[in-house]
């Protein structure tokens, strides 16, 4: 949601964060990708790996260690986490579904879709679940109108869903009950 | 059947890896370029194939390149375009997660042609997966001496680095991804100075879309003549062409530019026809431009066939053509609502629009606004003439072409689908069921419904 800037969170964001040794390895080496003096252009990428670091989401803490790898100011930060769409300004569930909903998904039945999940999931599209596993999210055209309709979990995207084949994936996640990230591997 | 360029390998095992690529032909044009041909030779090839910008606009590619400005002890950067985000557009997803090198390779050769020491693959963060591959394709081509120093003995050196963004419309536009690359908001550039003259970090830059570069491979290959034979007038070459909505075989297809709009979308080679239906509307170039009844999409106003090439496809103008666009090609059966479309597409406007320029931050969410209470059955006769009119407000009066892309499908919509508007406002009962036409499709507009 780029039009509005969202708000941050600051009162759930009290809990410590620091990056891990290889997180932190990982920053420089993007950092050295750039000309000299360039190295804000990090910025995307290394929010990215934070987020990884903190649950899914980029709390004020997470953010401000960003800055301080980075060499920003803490607005700088705020100012670009707040505007794209992929960084999460709340706590999220285990899971993030991210379901398209943008016209060419339409035409294929992404409403039926997200009637389907949001049933299933006792959640409206924007909400955890009760036992903090699954987040439900309606996204923007996410490029995938040929196996509509679809959603993103993580890295990988689940296509041409049917409500059985969503409602698999869903058992199949939350058996398995590990988090997943954009930036998984 | 036409021939194929960018896909003439891509079924073939291990095209993704570079031993496949290379074992069918890949990097042949590296070759050619570094070891035989002038930077200045490349550039003319390219001008001559009439090869135009891939990702929408359609601006001739030579000609871009030619503006590059080259100061003296300046760097000059190539940006490869993949924030692919254009509603229907999964053509360059595609060819990315397929055959990697294709890219690699051209950006190599387009780099040599632009004196580009280092170039950037910006790629919409939600195609992480797709980064990852193109990381492994540049890291395999950087072990066999395809980048790096001393390229095949040239002199030239390159390297290429992959950038992930993070979810933003608005990144396609090609300054906010330059702004996006030096990690700021995505807010669109005042243009002039364009990225030629001062573009990443201020120094001159050329920003290509992925299915552009990769055109350059086939182009350097065979020579600029002999891919200007394929196509019509100034619509050279092949296209890819994403397929998605209510046909039967939703894909990705390179075509020959210059088939017809009915051979594409009836036949069983591309898009198989519709999918038990009858079809509705056509939106052949993204969501960006004009929408337009079924049977204008097949033929101009004139009543002659209409082609898939950017002039055949515009014919017409605003009134009754569209655009080819980024070749998001998707089709409408008469089950769906042009009014809930609009919405829809609006909705994305709004959430895309950067909030720089007022009339697209504060239009886009007015026009969705209205749109959500006509299509609620909450609607007012007046609301379609107000959407009109707040169309016209934006369109033309925004810093970048996100505004006009936000009013085209509105406009469209209203110009053919009139009577449909005003269907939601009389029958605001009727339409609270969402699938309100999928038992009672609505009768096509009076003008279009015998041709």
């Amino acid at each position: 949601m780029s039009a509005r800037t969202r708000p941050i969170t600051t009162t759930a964001g009290t809990r410590p964060f620091a990056f891990s040794e290889a997180a932190l390895a990982e920053c420089k080496a993007i950092m050295a990708r750039y000309p000299e003096g360039r190295s804000k252009s990090a910025l995307l990428p290394i929010l990215h790996i934070a987020q990884s670091e903190n649950d899914g989401w980029l709390s004020v803490n997470a953010m401000d260690a960003v800055a301080h790898v980075m060499g920003l100011q803490h607005i700088e930060v705020y100012e670009v986490a707040s505007f794209y769409s992929m960084y999460n300004l709340h706590p999220v569930g285990t899971y993030m579904l991210d379901v398209c909903r943008t016209t060419p998904c339409m035409l294929r039945g992404s409403d039926d879709l997200i009637t389907h999940l949001e049933k299933k999931l006792g959640v409206h599209v924007g909400e955890t679940t009760k036992d903090g596993m699954f987040t439900l999210k309606g996204v923007e055209c996410l490029g995938s109108c040929g196996t509509a309709p679809m959603l993103q979990c993580g890295a990988v995207f689940h296509e041409n869903l049917t409500n059985e084949r969503a409602d698999a994936l869903i058992d199949e996640l939350r058996a398995r009950n590990s988090r997943t990230n954009y930036t998984d591997r | 059947m036409g021939r194929k360029l960018l896909f003439e390998h891509i079924d073939k095992p291990g095209i993704r890896g570079l031993e496949g690529y290379r074992a069918n032909g890949g990097y042949r044009s590296v070759e050619k370029a570094l070891k035989t041909m002038s930077p200045e030779a490349v550039l003319e090839e390219v001008k001559k194939s009439g090869l135009r910008g891939r990702g929408g606009a359609g601006f001739p590619t030579g000609l871009k390149w030619s503006f590059l400005a080259k100061p003296e002890g300046v760097p000059r950067y190539l940006v490869v375009n993949a924030d692919e985000s254009e509603p229907g557009t999964f053509k360059d997803r595609y060819l990315m997660e397929r055959i990697p090198h294709i890219l690699i390779e051209g950006m190599i050769t387009s780099s040599f042609a632009l004196g580009a020491k280092v170039s950037y693959i910006y790629i919409r963060g939600e195609y992480f997966y797709v980064a990852r591959i193109l990381e492994q394709a540049v890291a395999e081509a950087l072990a066999a001496g395809w980048l790096g120093k001393n390229i095949l003995g040239s002199g030239f050196d390159h390297e290429i680095h992959v950038q992930v963004g993070a979810g933003a419309y608005i990144c396609g536009e090609e300054t906010a991804l330059l702004e996006s690359l030096e990690g700021k908001r995505g807010n669109p550039r005042i243009k002039p100075p364009f990225p030629a003259v001062k573009g990443l970090y201020d120094c001159p830059t050329v920003v290509n879309n992925v299915e552009t570069i990769a055109a350059v491979v086939p182009i350097v290959n065979d020579g600029g003549e002999e891919y200007a034979k394929i196509g019509i007038g100034k619509s050279t070459g092949t296209k890819l062409i994403s397929a998605g909505g209510n046909i039967k075989r939703p894909g990705v297809y390179e075509i020959d530019l210059g088939i017809t709009c009915d051979e594409f979308i009836n036949s069983d080679e591309f898009c198989g026809g519709v999918e038990g239906r009858a079809f509705k509307a056509v939106v052949p170039g993204g969501s960006s431009v004009p929408i337009v009844p079924y049977e204008l999409f097949l033929k101009t106003p004139a009543g002659e066939n209409r082609l898939m090439t950017y002039e055949s496809l515009a014919d017409g103008g605003f009134a009754q053509g569209t655009m080819l666009g980024s070749g998001g090609f998707y089709a409408y059966n008469d089950a769906q609502c042009i009014v809930r479309s609009t919405w829809n597409h609006t909705r994305f406007y709004h959430h895309e629009s950067c909030g720089q320029c007022s009339p697209c931050r504060e239009g886009t969410g007015w026009m969705e606004k209205v749109l959500h209470r006509l299509e609620h059955g909450e609607g007012r006769t007046e609301d379609i003439d107000l959407l009109w009119d707040i169309q016209r407000k934006i369109e033309g009066n925004t810093i970048c072409p996100l505004g006009d892309a936000a009013a085209w499908p509105v406009a469209s919509a209203i110009r053919h689908f009139r009577d449909e508007f005003e269907y939601h406002v009389h029958h605001r009962q009727k339409v609270k069921d969402p699938k309100h036409f999928e038992k009672e499709p609505f009768a096509l507009s009076r003008k279009f419904a015998t041709a």
